[in-house]
């Protein structure tokens, strides 16, 4: 239940990315290119932030003595629209003089809050998982169930489209796909776009299964006494039979959700998915391919350490749902 | 006019050359208000039959070959989905054989009951309508139990959620397959009791199927036994009862245990059950009759009214050597 725990704070987080994040996600300051992550220090029973002011070397930064600032909580900064309608400028923490900068994890080559992208860029992650999975699970269980229900000529044809789709390499039909649409979307288009491509790769696999489980569920007595009662098949498969397969859905869908979170970040990472300036793992990763940058500015793989506790915590949390679902393991 | 006139209905598993007749010409009236019990052993197409009143085998892999099934005076087997759809908890309502499998195990059995009412009498779905109808089925402290998923009860109180499901249309026929053969037997004799009183109290039609005989005596009017997908008597059950004239029906008389017998050994009916598409030719029970000759092998005999209301598939029900 650790990995639920850990979710429910990213989300909230995520949720509220405008005000926990110290800056806007393009929010540039070019004079302080690749700077190292910046820490509070507790000094006079205060949290400071020292001045920072640059070395002699390029993207070399020392802290200047006794020149310091106190963090504050609630601070005025950057205007933002809380959960994008209301506007607002309050934020969680800043010292809000912008000579004295909190980069909790350093910023990238163009002076932007490593941090604060980070969270912009969760809102995109996280979602993506979620709808991701909502749409094509919902698809893969309609078609799933229509498949089983009907059995015969209809399941054949469902059943061949399935593997069809399945037979491909997803990441070929993911890029592939991506080429169907037009360059030059705009950051929602885009969102949209990513959705529409993981689901579309995504709904096989669940229907298949759920048609398999149709096949069991319909020949349960409960199904012929629906039937007995007058309900129409459409109804049959949507309110008697998908619901009892949900104990697996839950499961399966929680342990899914990372696959969506990994397209995104495939697809951004390959620079066809979410596009500059906008924030989102995948396209913050890309800036760390260059091994310079990595040796020397190793923060610049904080959104891969965010994907990597996403993740982990989405399978414990599916692996904890699935012994709580599964009554006949212990 | 009868509520319900099966005429001659011919069903097959099947096509073509593979196909296995699983009912072949049955006929049946049901007059509103009767209760009728089809009896036979298993695999002999009481379910079958009992299920085709609301074309509820599904077809493929069954198949209508033959016959008629008139509920009202219209034709079932013609009547498009949405007619039957009407017909299905409408006017026949069924009640399963396991309780347990019936009852949507995910969903709370007020939620469920009120499904029925929706579709058929949807301006009576209402809390207070399904309370009333487990008051109706002597289930205690309805307002409670209405929230309660179908594992929490027992087998009793699920059978009769079943049945409170199956009257909330009030249908005019009740087909019941064996309700009671999943219950222990306070508990079936407690269930027959409430189909019996509710039948009285609101006038509806029943179609009990069963292999129980004891049943019979309790609670039909007329009895129709079939054998491998024929009937092979049909006649008021309480005659039938003290006197059965096919061989058949005698031979599952003298197989029930008697209380106040001796320690004799059990009678069991020699053989089996012939499979489906194995028929013997001729009579079917042939093989196993005490009293068969050459010819019962050569031709399958008609059912006979050979008394008033009694029909006998059997030319030589007059032997008396059993």
């Amino acid at each position: 239940m650790i990995g639920g725990a850990i979710l429910i704070v990213l989300y909230l987080v995520a949720l509220f990315a405008g005000f926990v994040a110290p800056y806007s996600y393009d929010h540039l300051d070019t004079n302080y290119s690749f700077h190292q992550p910046i820490l509070p220090r507790l000094q006079n029973f205060q949290l400071v932030v020292p001045r920072y002011e640059q070395g002699a070397a390029v993207f070399t930064y020392h802290a200047v003595a006794g020149d310091s600032k106190p963090v504050h909580f609630f601070v005025r900064g950057a205007k933002y629209k809380l959960f994008g309608m209301v506007p607002t400028v309050i934020h969680l923490f800043g010292t809000g003089d912008d000579r004295y900068p909190i980069y909790l994890l350093g910023t990238d080559q163009f002076g932007r809050d490593v941090f604060s992208r980070l969270l912009y860029g969760s809102q995109i992650s996280l979602s993506i998982g979620v709808i991701g999975i909502l749409l094509s699970f919902t698809f893969g269980m309609m078609i799933g169930g229509i498949s089983g229900y009907f059995s015969g000529g209809t399941d054949t044809v469902i059943m061949r489209l399935c593997e069809l789709i399945m037979s491909i390499p997803a990441l070929y039909l993911i890029i592939s796909l991506r080429a169907t649409f037009p360059p030059g979307m705009s950051s929602a288009q885009v969102y949209a776009m990513i959705v529409i491509i993981l689901s579309f790769i995504g709904w096989a696999s669940m229907a298949r299964v759920i048609r398999g489980m149709t096949l069991s569920l319909r020949e349960q007595q409960f199904v012929l006494a629906a039937r007995a009662l007058g309900q129409s098949h459409l109804k049959i498969i949507v309110r008697h039979i998908l619901p009892n397969t949900f104990s697996y859905v839950i499961v399966a869908a929680t342990l899914s959700v990372p696959y969506y979170i990994l397209g995104e970040v495939v697809l951004s990472f390959l620079g066809v998915g979410i596009q500059e300036p906008s924030a989102s793992w995948g396209n913050m990763l890309t800036a760390a391919q260059n091994t310079e940058y990595l040796r020397n500015f190793p923060w610049l793989l904080a959104p891969g350490a965010a994907i990597f506790v996403t993740v982990l915590a989405f399978n414990f949390l599916g692996d904890g749902l699935r012994d709580a679902a599964d009554t006949k393991s212990s | 006019m009868n509520l319900l006139e099966i005429k001659n209905l011919k069903l097959d598993f099947g096509a073509g050359a593979e196909a296995l007749r699983a009912v072949d010409g049955v006929s049946l009236t049901i007059g509103a208000g009767e209760t009728v019990c089809l009896v036979g052993e298993s695999g002999c197409g009481k379910t079958v039959t009992a299920l085709s009143i609301a074309q509820l085998v599904p077809t493929p892999p069954a198949n209508y070959v033959g016959g008629e099934i008139l509920l009202n005076g219209r034709d079932v087997l013609k009547m498009s989905n949405s007619e039957l759809c009407n017909i299905r908890g409408g006017v026949v309502s069924y009640v399963f054989q396991e309780p347990g499998a019936a009852l949507n195990p995910v969903f709370r059995i007020g939620n469920q009951i009120k499904e029925s009412l929706k579709l058929h009498k949807p301006e009576k779905a209402t809390n207070e309508e399904v309370i009333r109808l487990l008051k109706l089925v002597g289930i205690p402290a309805p307002e409670s139990r209405i929230r309660n998923y179908p594992f929490e009860m027992s087998g009793g109180m699920q059978q009769r959620v079943m049945i409170a499901m199956a009257l909330a249309s009030e249908p005019k026929l009740l087909v019941a397959d064996e309700p009671t053969t999943a219950l222990d037997v306070t508990i079936q004799a407690q269930i027959l009791e409430l189909l019996h009183e509710l039948k009285q109290r609101l006038g509806m039609a029943i179609l009990l199927i069963t292999h129980n005989l004891g049943i019979v005596g309790d609670m039909a009017d007329r009895v129709a036994v079939m054998y491998a997908g024929q009937i092979v008597e049909l006649s008021p059950a309480k005659e039938l009862l003290r006197r059965p004239l096919h061989p058949y029906t005698r031979a599952l008389m003298n197989a029930v245990p008697k209380l106040a017998g001796g320690a004799d050994r059990l009678s069991a009916i020699p053989g089996n059950v012939p499979r489906i598409g194995d028929f013997p030719p001729g009579c079917r029970f042939a093989p196993r009759c005490p009293i068969a000759k050459p010819e019962c092998s050569k031709k399958i005999p008609d059912l006979v009214e050979v008394e008033a209301g009694r029909w006998v598939r059997c030319p030589f029900w007059k032997t008396e050597s059993i």
